[in-house]
């Protein structure tokens, strides 16, 4: 009996996935939009079309064809955006080098995790999705849209910029020097690591560009007149890191304290290196002043502290003494708990050192998108972005509050009223029955999710 | 009027201290204090409007709305606009026990050894942990504080938050002893199919009722060689059985750390064995409590419940942790929220604020972060609610304690107004416009 429901929901599931478009359009009439970037309009209407917002105003109409949704009392704010998650990731962690530029979450994407509809649930629209931090240098991110039901590849986000993942203190220095006794053991270390590798990658570039120039020639001697040149072979991780000194790349460096933010700045002005975003950041409201300055980005919770040592001296102040820097900040999750409610998490930004209510608003918003390159598509209610919002029963920031709707491309992919039991799109018969952990009432915390496959690796 | 004037100088010097100390935290104001003009929430006796909280040192001298109840000699505080509440309690951490989990010589909460009743968390408990002034300044004024590990991991004790020493911090130093239910999972680190798992879990039990049997004969024996020990030898000491004692009296709860759907209906087919029906029995965890919400609330256990963790199966509802308060309330479950934290217990009104917008209310997830667990762990009489001769744990909040939005401005622990600065405020108030030469 049981098999025979499972089998008809997942019919159902695929079904709406393939019967809808993957574009939709909708109106939401007489709502408060939060715009994120030019204030709150009461009693306004929103016009998706075709995944693109393309009206907001009042007493808008819309083709008949369009659903038409009265969101009066309630808010429509843009689709969450997290700036670090491992929400549905394969693996997390390629662990067994200090640098593995190379490797990439694209291949990594789980588009069936039920995580994924429970983040949606909580408005969240995008996330990107990281390589872990057990690497100095780790793999590279993946920026995706949350339209679950999907492919693999039609989760990612079209036209995001490529990142990248760094990681410095502990969690590296654990890993390599502590477990397996190699550099870096210390924040002496990671300095030189990161060093080095950029050093070794350009010189690989010009070696590799006069190999590629004498080949050509090689090629072109018709007379054999020229010695075939020694090869100088590919080589995708150093391809990787010229590409981040060229700009191509969006470094997000996991970082906790202040010495290391200042160090990794001096290193990236040595070689060029702008638009980056420091992960965690816990002691970055140490060195605002000097974050501001280089023009870097924070990404932090909102009030993790005093799992591990590196990030004992912080506070929940930190997003607030950032923005009043003037950092550009996000609040993010790195956890499948938290972005079920990142509304909330920003909401304590006001509570702790009282950040406007639109800032905070930002920092799950535009803020992120900045971060990520996709400012220009998402992030805000303004005409010409893409349909990424959510409708909220009453003011995001409030406890009170919950998510009704939640579209992507102007497609709904959460409804709340309609909210099944059960949304896993495949079902594992393994899970048919699953328990988390022993029976054990005080949870505690250890470790950031960036660290979330390396300790069995480890254990091996 | 002369008294009022040194109240006055006394303040101005008291503000004068923590500006030239470098402490941790300020001092306290301690003495006789009113709060005027507030929106009162006794939690036992309705909500008071415009009302009067008076204080005398440790506890509360009145509440009401006479303004005459008002001497002379009383440090008043306005508060039109306010709320002031009970001081929160959150039934399950390991606040003072752990300071940086990741750091293993900070950790005290996991002895070694399967069976400790005789740890006790009281002891390991750091009335200096940084944590401690972080959770209180958030209206958090009292804590279970757990041991974990082993079958019987020892005992919590009931602390409040304002202190120096673990002695005067304690409510209750014998609170409730820890069981870790024995699973019958198959999945894990533990056996891989179900009739091993089956075969562990009887064995775990049949130890776990030799140990109970033993308990109940050692306190039988003593209990008699003590009434009477003229002419017998004295038996010899045994301090584990000695430290279960209370606990087969039923004076002391048994905490019942427990998740599972199947490993509830176990832990109440043995809570309602008549061998146990002396103990006093609570549950916490309790992630699949609305799964069996009638069964529990049949065999009348209350249950310490969290609400921000991922639901337990995949397939389950995504609100379910949000509503299983609520399921269990309905049920007729006595429930008390906790947090399951320890550096961030600050958000147990989080915690309960999810249980309120899914099903509880505001009211009632007041109460299971108040009255209810007071009532719980047996102190009702002393904590859990404004009431004359209670003692004095309230906050004043901008608003409803569950909201982010809302400040907690201020906070008194029996009867002492503590200072509001902790690490976090003190490295905002040091970094927020910091000198940038330097």
């Amino acid at each position: 009996m049981n098999n025979i429901l499972t089998t008809l929901l997942i019919l159902a599931v695929f079904s709406i996935g393939s019967m809808a478009q993957d574009k939709g359009s909708v109106l939401i009439q007489n709502t408060t939009l939060m715009t994120i970037t030019d204030g709150i309009i009461e009693n306004g209407d929103i016009l998706i079309v075709d995944g693109i917002i393309t009206a907001i105003g009042s007493d808008l109409s819309a083709p008949s064809d369009v659903p038409v949704v009265d969101g009066t009392g309630k808010y429509v704010m843009p689709g969450i955006i997290d700036a670090h998650s491992h929400l549905n990731t394969v693996s997390t962690n390629e662990a067994r080098n200090p640098v593995t530029a190379e490797v990439t979450m694209e291949e990594s994407i789980n588009p069936n995790s039920v995580s994924i509809y429970r983040a949606l649930a909580g408005g969240v629209t995008s996330i990107h999705l990281m390589h872990g931090s057990a690497n100095v240098i780790g793999g590279q991110g993946e920026t995706l849209k949350l339209r679950y039901g999907v492919s693999q590849d039609e989760m990612r986000f079209d036209q995001a910029k490529r990142t990248i993942k760094f990681a410095l203190g502990e969690n590296p220095t654990r890993v390599h020097g502590q477990g397996n006794g190699i550099q870096p053991r210390t924040r002496m270390g990671v300095e030189q690591i990161i060093r080095s590798h950029f050093d070794e990658a350009l010189d690989y570039r010009i070696q590799r560009e006069a190999y590629l120039a004498a080949k050509e020639a090689y090629q072109k001697d018709r007379r054999g007149r020229i010695a075939p040149p020694v090869p100088v072979a590919k080589n995708l991780r150093y391809d990787v890191l010229n590409d981040i000194i060229d700009g191509d790349i969006l470094v997000h460096c996991h970082s906790y304290r202040a010495d290391e933010i200042l160090m990794l700045m001096r290193v990236f002005n040595d070689y060029g290196i702008k638009n980056y975003t420091f992960q965690h950041a816990n002691e970055a409201f140490k060195v605002a002043p000097e974050i501001a300055k280089n023009g870097a980005y924070t990404s932090v919770f909102a009030d993790w502290w005093a799992y591990k040592f590196e990030v004992y001296y912080s506070t929940a102040y930190n997003a607030t003494i950032l923005n009043e820097n003037g950092v550009t900040n996000s609040i993010n999750s790195d956890s499948n708990e938290l972005i079920r409610h990142l509304n909330h998490e920003a909401a304590k930004t006001v509570r702790y050192g009282e950040t406007s209510e639109a800032d905070a608003l930002k920092m799950i918003t535009i803020n992120p998108a900045k971060q990520l390159g996709i400012d220009e598509m998402v992030g805000s209610l303004e005409i010409g972005k893409q349909g990424d919002v959510a409708i909220w029963s009453g003011h995001p920031l409030s406890i009170y509050s919950k998510v009704e709707h939640t579209y992507i491309d102007g497609k709904k992919y959460f409804d709340l009223i309609m909210d099944p039991v059960d949304m896993r799109i495949s079902v594992d018969s393994d899970d048919s029955y699953t328990d988390t952990g022993f029976n054990n009432f005080i949870q505690g915390r250890e470790e950031d999710s960036c660290m979330s496959d390396v300790f069995e690796l480890i254990q091996q | 009027m002369k008294s009022k004037k040194w109240n006055i100088v006394l303040a101005l010097l008291l503000i004068g201290t923590f500006t030239v100390q470098a402490q941790i935290t300020g001092k306290p104001t301690f003495g006789k204090i009113a709060i005027v003009d507030a929106t009162i929430h006794t939690v036992t006796e309705g909500t008071i409007q415009n009302g009067v909280i008076t204080l005398d040192g440790e506890f509360i001298e009145y509440v009401g709305t006479d303004r005459s109840k008002i001497g002379d000699d009383y440090i008043v505080i306005e508060a039109a606009g306010k709320h002031v509440f009970p001081g929160f309690m959150d039934s399950g951490t390991s606040l003072g026990l752990v300071e940086i989990n990741a750091v293993p010589v900070t950790v005290d909460n996991r002895e070694v050894g399967n069976m400790n009743p005789n740890m006790l968390a009281f002891t390991a408990f750091n009335p200096h942990s940084a944590s401690i002034p972080v959770t209180r300044v958030s209206g958090v004024t009292h804590v279970i504080t757990a041991p974990q590990g082993g079958l019987v991991s020892g005992q919590a004790a009931l602390m409040d938050l304002w202190g120096y020493s673990p002695d005067s911090m304690a409510i209750d130093a014998t609170a409730g002893m820890v069981l870790n239910w024995p699973s019958i999972r198959s999945r894990g680190w533990g056996p891989r199919n179900p009739e091993q798992a089956e075969k562990r879990y009887k064995e775990a039990i049949r130890n776990l009722d030799k140990w109970m049997e033993n308990a109940r004969f050692y306190q039988q024996m003593m209990s008699e060689f003590e009434a009477n020990p003229t002419g017998k030898t004295k038996p010899e000491k045994n301090q584990q059985l000695q430290a279960m004692r209370e606990l087969v009296l039923g004076e002391t709860p048994l905490i019942i750390a427990v998740s599972s759907e199947k490993d509830i209906l176990n832990a109440i087919e043995w809570a309602t064995h008549e061998d146990n029906a002396s103990l006093n029995i609570v549950f916490a965890g309790v992630e699949e409590g609305w799964r069996v919400a009638e069964q529990i609330a049949e065999a009348g256990i209350p249950c310490l419940v969290s609400t921000l963790y991922t639901p337990v199966r995949s397939y389950d509802h995504i609100h379910r942790p949000y509503e299983n308060p609520y399921a269990l309330m309905k049920a007729g479950v006595k429930v008390a929220i906790m947090t399951g934290e320890v550096e961030n217990v600050r958000n147990l009104p989080f915690n309960a604020g999810y249980a309120a917008a899914y099903g509880m209310g505001t009211e009632e997830a007041v109460k299971a972060v108040t009255i209810n667990p007071a009532e719980i762990f047996g102190v009702s009489d002393r904590l859990g609610s404004l009431e004359i001769g209670k003692q004095a744990n309230l906050f004043i909040s901008t608003g409803d304690p569950f909201e982010p939005l809302s400040q907690i401005e201020q906070v008194f622990i029996k009867g002492y107004q503590i200072p509001m600065d902790t690490r976090h405020t003190q490295l905002f108030e040091e970094f927020l416009d910091r000198d940038t030469t330097q």
